[in-house]
């Protein structure tokens, strides 16, 4: 039977690619889908967080009253997997202290009192597009290391992890990541637009860096002009094809992106190496490329500011450590009736305490939901619909496993799967009862995994 | 802007449709049903439809104000959804104090004692309905001739079903070819026009209702298709068997409860299996089991106890069967 479905499915070239199981389909939303990327003016005080990815976080060798040119390391990477950090701004180190971030805990940041905007020499400001690749493989690497690129899309994982393919394992394939799956988001999309040339030649550079001959761009076909726009592109691009996809959410998430493009399984636990694939998006993609070929570190990136009640939605391209407020003044304030703020996507992104929280790396949108839509609505009794069962890209039984965490069951909910959920929020949109399934699902996901972890330390 | 923001956890956009919604949707699927049993049986069809609508409402109205003592739920619509299937199992004649015992069953006993909505293994219409066949055997198949409103509520003519009719002839030996003669066209009775439980006679209706569910997506066609398709393939091989002691397909999809029990009864969400895997394999044993009863049981009609006997499986597959996991073929990769 799945194999019938995957004939369809994969066989047919009028039919669009996606994945085949579960997936919901949310308002789309993409009010600045229009809108060009605007430079955010600079602020006058700029917080910079030193745990902007996934992994230990930087070390400072900065002190108070130092004085910091842009794109100067203020943190240091602590190991493999972590980043280093630079700063976004000149001027003169104010102060280090702790400060609240985008996921609402407080973390240790450098403040810096802007003056000026003076850029370290070494990065080439001009527009010029560098298509020459001069750079061998390792030294692509360590320059990503270097300018402390992370992922874009969201999970911020230091990409030099992500290049480095381990002895035994090889990769045949290279993703772009131009799904954006979310709703409201689009600073991928306009980057796509806007710096399309850019982005391919970063992915000629991922691809060097890997050592593949090929590169797939995924991008859902909402945003048919980016579609276009990149494939006539990639044309003078060796080896980069661009595939529209089918629009349902959640295709930009790794596993399903992969089984929409290549139709492979990434295995339970496993990373997507694991079938020859590596995965990069294209605001990393971009990035990649401003470091290789610019050497110009991370330190802005574009952000979508937008909601229905936004006076002037758009898309900014903003200095990493610039208030969220700054961003929101820009678009027309804090509208009247707004209840909630979200850093990211209205599906996977996190509701902020405050505005004076800084942007960081893997901040791709700030979206402002009017009162009415962040209230949640009163939990009733589950009725077994199994929608959230035909909602789940991963299928499992989120009920089940809901059902599992409130009752304290977790040994059962780990047999039932449920570390691999991704919390990508499909069974929760779906559910006719309003159950906070997914509440209840990284409860039990966080407590499986501190009791794994002490099983392993008992050993 | 108030000074306090609203932070909650993500997802912070949820999908529009409530239990509600849901219920409302299986109402007016269960329209077009309702027009053709008032359409045949007149006033008999609107006096059991609003008896057993009302009663159940009633039921569970009392019970969760005086007994669970907690907020009254009845505008959820699900009993109304279970008033209106007991109605559509019943003939157009009963007598008013046997649909409100039915109703009291269907919603005191199968229902709020375990709990209330969401927590009932049985289809709580159909234990109300099978109560009534054990208990009141009598009232519960004398089934009146579709006149219309050309007869009234409790003196309306009555005659056996097609299936019954065909069960006894069989019994007592007699050819199908006679037995063929006295029962409806598959055209008629397509149309509902033969004698039954008022909701289950007309195909077409029941077909217009299957058609808005799945397109509002309101139910899968997993069960549905499973049940339709398991009856017509088992009578199918047994009429290829012996023609002459098997009714064919046709009849057995036509007559009776399938369609309605298929769509309608062995979909409601709380009582059936919650993957599309195991929806099949409950779907299948369901149409086995009814054409079991109906060729070698005691009752001309088995729908409902093969959707009974397939609810109190639905546990033990909800924990033993499992949908295939994202990621689950590799397992030495």
């Amino acid at each position: 039977m799945p194999l019938l479905i995957h004939d369809i499915q994969y066989n047919t070239e009028t039919e669009l690619k996606t994945f085949s199981t579960g997936g919901v389909h949310p308002p789309e939303n993409k009010l600045t889908a229009n809108c060009p990327i605007q430079n955010l003016p600079l602020p006058q005080s700029a917080a910079i967080p030193v745990s902007q990815h996934i992994g230990a976080p930087a070390n400072i060798i900065v002190n108070k009253g130092d004085s910091i040119k842009t794109g100067q390391i203020i943190a240091e990477s602590k190991g493999f997997v972590s980043a280093f950090i630079h700063s976004s701004v000149s001027g003169k180190v104010n102060k280090i202290d702790t400060i609240i971030d985008t996921s609402g805990y407080r973390q240790t940041a450098v403040f810096i009192d802007v003056e000026g905007d003076e850029w370290v020499d070494t990065i080439d400001r001009s527009d010029e597009i560098v298509t020459d690749i001069n750079l061998s493989s390792e030294e692509i690497l360590k320059r990503c290391l270097n300018s402390g690129i992370v992922g874009m899309g969201g999970a911020t994982f230091p990409s030099h992890v992500k290049l480095t393919v381990p002895a035994g394992k090889k990769c045949d394939v290279l993703i772009i990541n131009g799904v954006e799956c979310e709703p409201f988001l689009t600073s991928d999309h306009r980057l796509m637009l806007e710096r399309g040339e850019e982005v391919l030649i970063g992915t000629t550079i991922l691809m060097k860096a890997l050592n593949v001959t090929r590169a797939m761009v995924g991008i859902e076909n909402n945003k048919k002009d980016a579609v276009d726009h990149l494939t006539k592109l990639a044309t003078g691009f060796k080896g980069i094809t661009v595939h529209p996809l089918k629009v349902k959410y959640p295709q930009g998430a790794e596993k399903q992106l992969i089984k929409a493009l290549i139709n492979r399984e990434v295995p339970s636990g496993r990373l997507p190496l694991d079938v020859n694939a590596v995965v990069h998006n294209v605001g990393t993609a971009f990035a990649v490329y401003e470091a290789v070929q610019k050497n110009k570190p991370l330190f802005e990136r574009v952000v979508a500011v937008t909601g229905k009640s936004v006076a002037k939605p758009g898309n900014y391209l903003v200095r990493i450590g610039t208030p969220v407020s700054k961003l929101i003044d820009a678009a027309g304030g804090v509208p009247e009736d707004t209840g909630k703020i979200v850093s990211g996507g209205p599906m996977m992104g996190k509701a902020l305490i405050n505005i004076d929280v800084p942007v960081v790396k893997g901040t791709s949108g700030i979206i402002l939901f009017p009162q009415i839509e962040s209230e949640r609505k009163a939990m009733e009794p589950c009725i077994r619909c199994s929608k959230c069962v035909l909602a789940c890209p991963l299928s499992l039984e989120p009920f089940l496993l809901m059902t599992l965490s409130m009752k304290g069951m977790f040994e059962r909910a780990e047999k039932e799967k449920i570390t691999d959920c991704m919390e990508c929020g499909s069974c929760s949109f779906e559910c006719p009862a309003s159950r906070p399934l997914v509440d209840y699902i990284r409860l039990g996901k966080s407590t499986v995994i501190k009791m794994a972890r002490e099983r392993v330390i008992k050993k | 802007m108030s000074n306090l923001l609203n932070v909650s956890l993500s997802p912070h956009a949820h999908g529009q449709e409530t239990t509600r919604k849901l219920m409302t949707g299986v109402i007016i699927a269960l329209l077009p049903a309702l027009f053709t049993s008032i359409f045949y049986f007149g006033y008999g069809a609107v006096i059991v439809t609003v008896t057993s609508v009302l009663s159940c409402l009633v039921f569970e109205y009392l019970i969760q104000r005086f007994i669970f003592r907690k907020p009254i739920t009845i505008t959820d619509g699900s009993a109304l959804v279970t008033g209106l299937l007991l109605a559509f199992n019943l003939p157009s004649n009963i007598p008013v104090f046997i649909i409100i015992i039915g109703a009291f069953v269907s919603i005191a006993v199968a229902k709020m004692t375990f709990g209330g909505l969401g927590n009932n293994p049985f289809n709580p219409a159909l234990v109300g309905r099978v109560f009534m066949l054990i208990s009141f055997p009598v009232q519960m198949t004398s089934w009146p001739v579709p006149k219309g409103f050309a007869t009234g509520y409790t003196d309306a003519i009555t005659g056996a079903t097609p299936l019954a009719i065909v069960k006894e002839g069989l019994k007592n030996g007699e050819p199908i070819q006679q037995l063929v003669s006295q029962i409806p066209t598959p055209a008629q009775m397509f149309l509902g026009n033969m004698g039954g439980s008022i909701g289950e006679v007309a195909a077409v209706a029941l077909l217009i209702g299957f058609v808005y569910l799945l397109v509002k997506k309101i139910i899968t066609w997993h069960i549905p298709v499973s049940v339709i398709g398991s009856v017509a393939i088992f009578t199918t091989i047994l009429w290829l068997i012996n023609p002459e002691k098997n009714m064919d397909p046709m009849f057995h999809l036509l007559a009776g409860g399938v369609l309605i029990g298929a769509i309608y009864m062995a979909t409601d969400y709380v009582t059936s299996p919650m993957n599309a895997k195991t929806m099949i394999i409950y779907g299948c044993g369901i149409g086995i089991l009814t054409v079991i009863i109906r060729v070698w049981g005691a009752y001309p009609e088995g729908v409902s106890f093969a959707i009974l006997i397939m609810n109190s499986f639905v546990p033990l597959m909800n924990a033993y069967i499992k949908p295939k996991r994202f990621g689950e073929v590799v397992k030495n990769g």
